[in-house]
């Protein structure tokens, strides 16, 4: 037993070891890229330049506002009707399952062409109708709607997938089974009940999603707009170093994002426990 | 613990009316399940069942209009003259269609799918052994960094990872240049390079998919079958892979629609010297075709879609299968 116990850890060290080095490498080279002087020593002329660069922060602002409602609409759809599947009616759920799988059929380029096609219907034929102000207005370069629909979307399997396996390790039938027998009302049930159990999920899909937005770039520079992702693509062509430079930074930003989210889902737990 | 998925709701409609505890009334529960399986829809439960459909409906809506109208817009406009079209557009013909299967578009197609799924399958096999080494750490800290990483690294697609794999392996790359790997044949920009570059991406996605499902592995079973005498090869063929086989199948075709979807990557690292149809598309998009085949790039979406859809008539069964075996 002991030495089965043994080989089992040998191998996970091999297989960690193995996987820490493919990916470090490439985190490692991209930095020592991006703070090479050409002389032998290191500068940080990419990184100090890049913090100056015209258009950085609006770009950011817009990427970190599009993340944000992205999350809020995709939750506030998702888990009212993943819970319902669940609680009043199970046919609903082999039904969601499938409309949260279908934008992994489709793929994102091909997601893009269908909607240019939509926005050319404005010009095209809904000129006269209120239709054409909605259009026009979901693409506002301020805040472009059209992106959260897309991101929406985009991010609905992903999210479906972290909830559905939440949902799995928490029988939230018998919890709300519970909690109404205790005299709570739906409401109560789901929201002091179901919805703390279900934190890691949420959180989960809250990460994905986030994370998707932030490092998108199909849709939004096929569509014309500029987040964060564009800009990086735009500026970064110039110049070698910067672009690497502008990726290691993006990488970081995504990584503050998740870690400031996981550090709010771990306070709460600590303030309820 | 998990299953007799079906007499479930019926005790949840029967304690809607604030019935007995479960515990206490043993007797008469049975009782109470048997009456609601045979009358399967008594009065009370039409209450909750009707909101229940209701909290469903703007997801429902919200994939009719944000996905539906694109879904038309792919299959009237792949079937159609393109509006700058000699005959002003709009007239139905399989011209689009037949152009964007053949030659050049054919070839891109193919190398899509061949890029897909090799890298779909190498990072299934990797992502499970990573993913089961991080879930069963002792050490929570190191599992948690881990997780959050994979987070980070399964999106980090797009251009960022382009300039992050060219700056390691690329012709002036750190790696490259340390042991001279061009003077070996090396070269980022093809089928392998790219493919190594897609790894980078699809086994943390794999990891942070199939995590959940190891989690809910539990310690007795694998504790019960060494203690029989199983060997670490026979817990794994017996137990644990039957029993992941449906997340492992599910994490598959996700890592397959990632790789064959990614337009930026490949867009920003390799250009067009590995044929890939999403690049093509780009392409048809921003005009790049002949005139009068506007709708060519509808076309080829609808063959993206086609492939994809495919994928998916192969797994759903299997993955029912699973589920029900599961059960």
């Amino acid at each position: 037993m002991a030495r089965l116990i043994n080989r089992i850890r040998f191998g996970r060290g091999v297989v960690l070891l193995i996987c820490a080095v493919y990916f470090a490498i490439p985190l490692a080279s991209s930095v020592i890229f991006s703070t090479d002087d050409h002389k032998g020593g290191t500068t940080f002329r990419a990184y100090t330049d890049l913090l100056d660069a015209p258009g950085f922060m609006d770009s950011l602002v817009l990427s970190l506002e599009l993340a944000g409602v992205t999350v809020a609409v995709l939750l506030l759809l998702l888990v009212p009707a993943m819970l319902a599947a669940r609680l009043g009616a199970p046919k609903l759920g082999p039904v969601i399952e499938v409309m949260c799988s279908m934008p992994l059929v489709v793929p994102v380029v091909a997601l893009t062409t269908g909607i240019i096609g939509v926005l050319r219907w404005g010009p095209d034929y809904l000129r006269d109708t209120p239709f054409f102000q909605t259009i026009v207005a979901i693409q506002d370069p301020k805040f472009p709607v059209v992106l959260v629909i897309a991101y929406v979307l985009m991010a609905l399997p992903f999210a479906y997938r972290a909830l559905d396996a939440g949902l799995r390790g928490v029988d939230v039938v018998t919890l709300v089974e519970a909690a109404r027998n205790c005299g709570a009302g739906w409401m109560r049930a789901v929201f002091t009940v179901v919805l703390p159990n279900l934190r890691s999920g949420l959180l989960n899909a809250a990460v994905l999603t986030v994370a998707l937005v932030l490092g998108e770039f199909t849709t939004a520079s096929i569509l014309g707009f500029a987040p964060f992702s564009v800009w990086i693509n735009s500026n970064g062509k110039s110049d070698g170093q910067m672009s690497v430079a502008v990726s290691m930074l993006s990488l970081l930003i995504v990584w503050l994002v998740l870690l400031l989210m996981s550090a709010v889902g771990r306070g709460r737990k600590a303030a309820r426990s | 613990m998990t299953t007799a998925p079906t007499p479930v709701p019926a005790p949840a409609s029967a304690a809607h009316g604030g019935g007995g505890h479960p515990g206490s009334a043993s007797p008469s529960t049975p009782a109470a399940t048997a009456a609601a399986a045979k009358a399967p829809r008594p009065g009370k439960r039409r209450g909750p069942r009707g909101r229940a459909w209701l909290a469903a409906l703007p997801l429902l809506l919200f994939f009719v209009i944000g996905f539906g109208l694109p879904a038309v817009a792919i299959a009237i406009g792949a079937f159609t003259t393109s509006t700058d079209a000699p005959d002003g557009g709009g007239t139905f013909t399989t011209d689009n269609l037949t152009g964007s299967l053949q030659g050049a578009y054919f070839t891109a197609l193919w190398g899509s799918v061949k890029l897909s799924l090799l890298t779909a399958l190498i990072a299934t096999v990797v992502g499970l052994p990573l993913a089961q080494a991080v879930a069963t750490s002792r050490f929570r800290v190191f599992r948690e960094a881990v997780l959050s990483a994979s987070g980070v690294l399964a999106n980090f697609g797009g251009v960022p990872l382009a300039f992050m794999f060219v700056a390691t392996l690329g012709n002036a790359g750190e790696v490259t240049k340390q042991f001279g790997l061009t003077s070996h044949g090396w070269s980022l920009y093809t089928f392998s390079g790219l493919s190594v570059v897609y790894l980078y991406f699809l086994v943390p996605l794999m990891v942070i998919t199939i995590t959940p499902a190891l989690e809910g592995l539990r310690v007795q079973w694998r504790e019960a079958a060494y203690n029989n005498g199983a060997t670490v090869v026979q817990y794994w063929r017996h137990v644990a892979l039957p029993v992941l086989a449906p997340s492992l199948l599910g994490g598959f075709v996700l890592l397959f629609g990632a790789s064959f979807a990614a337009y930026a990557t490949a867009e920003a690292m390799v250009g067009s010297s590995v044929p890939l149809i999403s690049m093509q598309i780009g392409d048809a998009l921003s005009g790049n075709v002949l005139v009068g085949q506007g709708n060519l790039a509808l076309a080829l979406g609808l063959d993206m879609i086609v492939v994809a859809c495919l994928v998916m008539a192969v797994y759903l069964p299997l993955q029912r299968r699973s589920a029900k075996w599961l059960a």
